[in-house]
């Protein structure tokens, strides 16, 4: 498979994921506030921070409304991980590998942009309700796109790097999504543990498609301490981060022909090492490292594992 | 005062005009071949045909069927507006036309041979050798070069039009890299299910084997002790006009769509780059100009070529499709000797016309052109794409003053041609039918043998009276019908 390929449909699967991520963060905010009690300043500062681009949220827009945030993560074509602006990149990797994936993967993701550059013309953020539901199709287009690309694309290589990209994307998301939390701010400390915090927790999981799972595996009552572990550890749960590394090492080794457990290439080994940590961690460890301590060194790590993704596969360079 | 020349969405009213309709005779009276066509279209309301017709419409938007237009502030890609009536050619019309086709790519392809091996045509004094030196497609880098199977011209996308008496003409050959093949399947597919019935009732040849025979085409130009070749698509990328076919062909043909920069020349071979190392190329299609395909040997500012590509080639360790250097009889004053060229290499008259052309540099010529300008089309020898043209009935007399400059400074640049009035096809426009002028582009692979894919691409001049059917200027495109002998 030409390297370049293999590059674009990494990220073809990246942009879809990383589009219905976003719709998530928002979503989530979007709902812990409606639960907050009012008389509770709205808090829109924290999941910017999450994004990880604060300085250029603050040089565009300056204050923290819920009209520049939504504005600036959805349909703001000039910052590059908006909805809008992954939709585009997605776009475009897929119509540079056109020949390569199914007519019906093009096909789809040519309507979903279709239909996410539609709502950016036609949608205003103050229009609290049809972003909502535009945040539920922009979900449920990423989800036709991983089974359309799972039914219709022989699972050779190239799917594999699809693979790849969006189980990496959807980890690093889910740990950005843990943390939104950490910087959400109850009233007073008082809180911790009333209803309050628990509902916060509840909206979490919910934005994360994990509510009802996490209820259905014995452990039903809601506390941080599980909710964490179930979001981090879980082996089953498909957008729990270890689950997603697991699977991720798989299509590496799918790919490379090593067996899992041994590497040849620099990326099979820190996958490979992150994915035995994710192993025999408790949720224990990770409340003593600290959780969001702890979220913060994964991030680093799986940007680590990107980083020899590229230079591994798509940086080939000729022997000159 | 309604406008005789609008009619209602049904064809009782349509008016064929003092045209050549490829659908009907005269008023009211279909061809024998579109007969069950119109019926149909008669037996159903307007707003049925206006949303078949937007169905079809959304269906080319939804596949992605784009081209991309250069310096528009809009985006880069836009639809390429399709009319669901189609054009349908009877099979005796079609037998003519496909004959004089395999004709003249026949004659075209020993005309290349030959100009870069020993170039008897100039020495038998057919063609002016220098009119051969000063054509731009001339690449000196090719003489001597023997590509495999003494083939050059292996894809071509030949122009033709009829004028107002029906007679057929080539236009162009397009023996470089003609476009448009992809647009031909894919309409087809969408007519396919906006009209189901008349599909069943109607034989119409198929042309969705266009590309099996295309990548057999391409599997001939590999050396035959290779079991199995690589053969890849080479695009500029996904800026280019035409990113959606090169893109859409490599699909079709299960083969690897390459840019130049997944490509290097490595141990004397061309090589692309995988994510498992470097793996050999044995024949590509190109889809790049020849001018950009080695920046070592052409223009040095390609970032689309290959490095050291044209000695890979040279030394028979690639094949290419088509060749380098074919471009030299898409020259306009090389195109009005290629009936000369059937009668010298084949020594047969030609089936299929050129269009009368003056050549400017001939004085006689000249005169009669300058003399003439308002009544012809002048065409710049080295342009394509309706770029560079001056059609004098419908100019000003500025722009004809520009262009007898022109032709007086560079009598060698320019050609022309009386103005055709070519043939229409009835059209939605809004909600009636309009007739509306057409050209066709057959697509002809030269492969083993020569085939000639049984339809082609229909253009059409979708704004009012127009003659000029390119996708660059405003042109659509429509399905082309083959039908069927009756026995078949």
């Amino acid at each position: 498979m030409l390297s370049r390929v293999a590059d674009s449909i990494y990220w073809l699967n990246r942009y879809v994921e990383r589009a219905e991520n976003v719709a998530r963060f928002v979503d989530v905010n979007l709902n812990l506030l409606l639960d907050s009690p009012s008389g509770v300043s709205q808090q829109w500062e924290p999941i910017v921070l999450t994004t990880g681009d604060l300085p250029l949220f603050q040089e565009r827009y300056g204050e923290f409304t819920a009209e520049n945030v939504i504005r600036f993560l959805t349909f703001d074509g000039d910052y590059p991980n908006s909805i809008l602006s992954c939709l585009r990149s997605a776009r475009e990797n897929a119509r540079s590998v056109r020949e390569i994936i199914s007519s019906e993967m093009w096909q789809h993701v040519n309507s979903f942009y279709l239909m996410v550059t539609e709502a950016a013309q036609s949608k205003t953020p103050q229009d609290l309700s049809s972003v909502l539901k535009f945040y539920e199709e922009v979900k449920m287009a990423s989800h036709l796109f991983a089974g359309v690309m799972n039914a219709t694309m022989t699972h050779n290589e190239g799917w594999h790097f699809g693979q790849i990209g969006r189980l990496m994307e959807r980890a690093d998301k889910t740990a950005r999504i843990l943390d939104v939390k950490y910087f959400i701010l109850l009233p007073s400390v008082n809180y911790v543990g009333s209803t309050l915090d628990e509902l916060q927790w509840m909206a979490l999981l919910k934005s994360a498609s994990a509510y009802e799972m996490y209820r259905k595996r014995g452990q039903h009552r809601i506390s941080p301490h599980s909710v964490a572990e179930f979001l981090i550890l879980d082996q089953e749960f498909p957008r729990s981060i270890r689950f997603c590394i697991m699977q991720a090492e798989r299509s590496l080794h799918q790919i490379t022909g090593t067996p899992v457990g041994a590497w040849q290439t620099s990326v099979e080994r820190a996958m490979g090492r992150l994915r035995t940590d994710l192993d025999y961690l408790t949720i224990d460890d990770i409340i003593d490292t600290g959780l969001h301590e702890f979220l913060e060194n994964l991030q680093s790590r799986m940007n680590d594992v990107g980083d020899k993704m590229f230079e591994t596969f798509f940086a080939l360079q000729a022997v000159s | 005062m309604k406008n005789t020349e609008f009619v209602a969405v049904q064809f009782n009213d349509y008016e064929p005009g003092d045209f050549y309709d490829e659908l009907f005779v005269a008023k009211g009276q279909p061809r024998p071949e579109a007969i069950p066509l119109i019926n149909r279209i008669n037996s159903l309301s307007a707003e049925e045909v206006q949303r078949r017709q937007q169905a079809a419409q959304i269906a080319m938007f939804k596949m992605g069927v784009t081209f991309n237009v250069y310096n528009d502030g809009q985006g880069t890609e836009r639809i390429f507006p399709f009319d669901i009536i189609p054009r349908i050619v009877s099979a005796e019309e079609w037998e003519f036309i496909e004959r004089g086709l395999k004709q003249r790519i026949y004659a075209l392809n020993q005309f290349i041979g030959d100009i870069y091996g020993d170039q008897k045509i100039l020495r038998d004094g057919i063609i002016p050798t220098e009119l051969i030196y000063s054509a731009t497609g001339f690449l000196k880098p090719c003489i001597g070069l023997k590509p495999p199977g003494g083939i050059w011209c292996h894809i071509t996308g030949t122009d033709l039009v009829r004028d107002r008496d029906g007679q057929w003409y080539v236009l162009e050959d397009n023996l470089r890299c003609p476009s448009g093949v992809s647009y031909v399947l894919e309409n087809r597919r969408v007519m396919k299910s906006t009209f189901p019935l008349v599909f069943n009732t109607m034989k119409i040849q198929p042309v969705e084997d266009y590309p099996s025979h295309l990548l057999e085409t391409l599997l001939n130009l590999a050396p035959p002790y290779l079991s199995d070749p690589t053969v890849v698509v080479l695009t500029p990328g996904i800026y280019n006009s035409a990113y959606f076919e090169h893109s859409f062909l490599a699909q079709q043909m299960g083969v690897e769509l390459v840019e130049g920069r997944d490509l290097v020349v490595q141990d004397g071979y061309l090589q692309m780059r995988t994510t498992k190392g470097l793996q050999r190329v044995d024949v590509i299609y190109r889809r790049i100009d020849d001018d950009f395909i080695d920046p070592l040997v052409f223009r040095s500012d390609s970032m689309l070529g290959v490095p050291g590509l044209m000695d890979v080639y040279c030394s028979g360790r690639v094949a290419i499709a088509n060749a380098l250097g074919t471009g030299v009889a898409d020259d306009k004053v090389i195109y009005a000797y290629v009936p000369q060229m059937i009668r010298y290499y084949l020594d047969e008259d030609p089936i299929l016309s050129n269009v009368p052309t003056y050549l400017c540099w001939e004085p006689d010529q000249q005169s009669h052109v300058l003399a003439n300008l308002d009544k012809l089309v002048v065409k710049a020898a080295n342009e394509s794409g309706g770029y560079g043209m001056l059609v004098g009935p419908h100019a000003t007399q500025e722009q004809r003053d520009e262009f007898a400059r022109r032709v007086q400074s560079a009598p060698r640049n320019y050609i022309a041609q009386p103005t055709l009035c070519l043939s229409r096809v009835p059209t939605l426009v809004d909600d009636h039918f309009e007739g509306c002028h057409v050209d066709l582009r057959p697509y002809i692979l030269y492969g083993k043998e020569i085939y000639v894919n049984p339809g082609g691409l229909t253009r059409v001049a979708l704004r009012r009276g127009s003659l000029v059917v390119n996708s660059s200027q405003g042109g659509g495109s429509k399905d082309t019908w083959v039908v069927c002998k009756s026995d078949q």
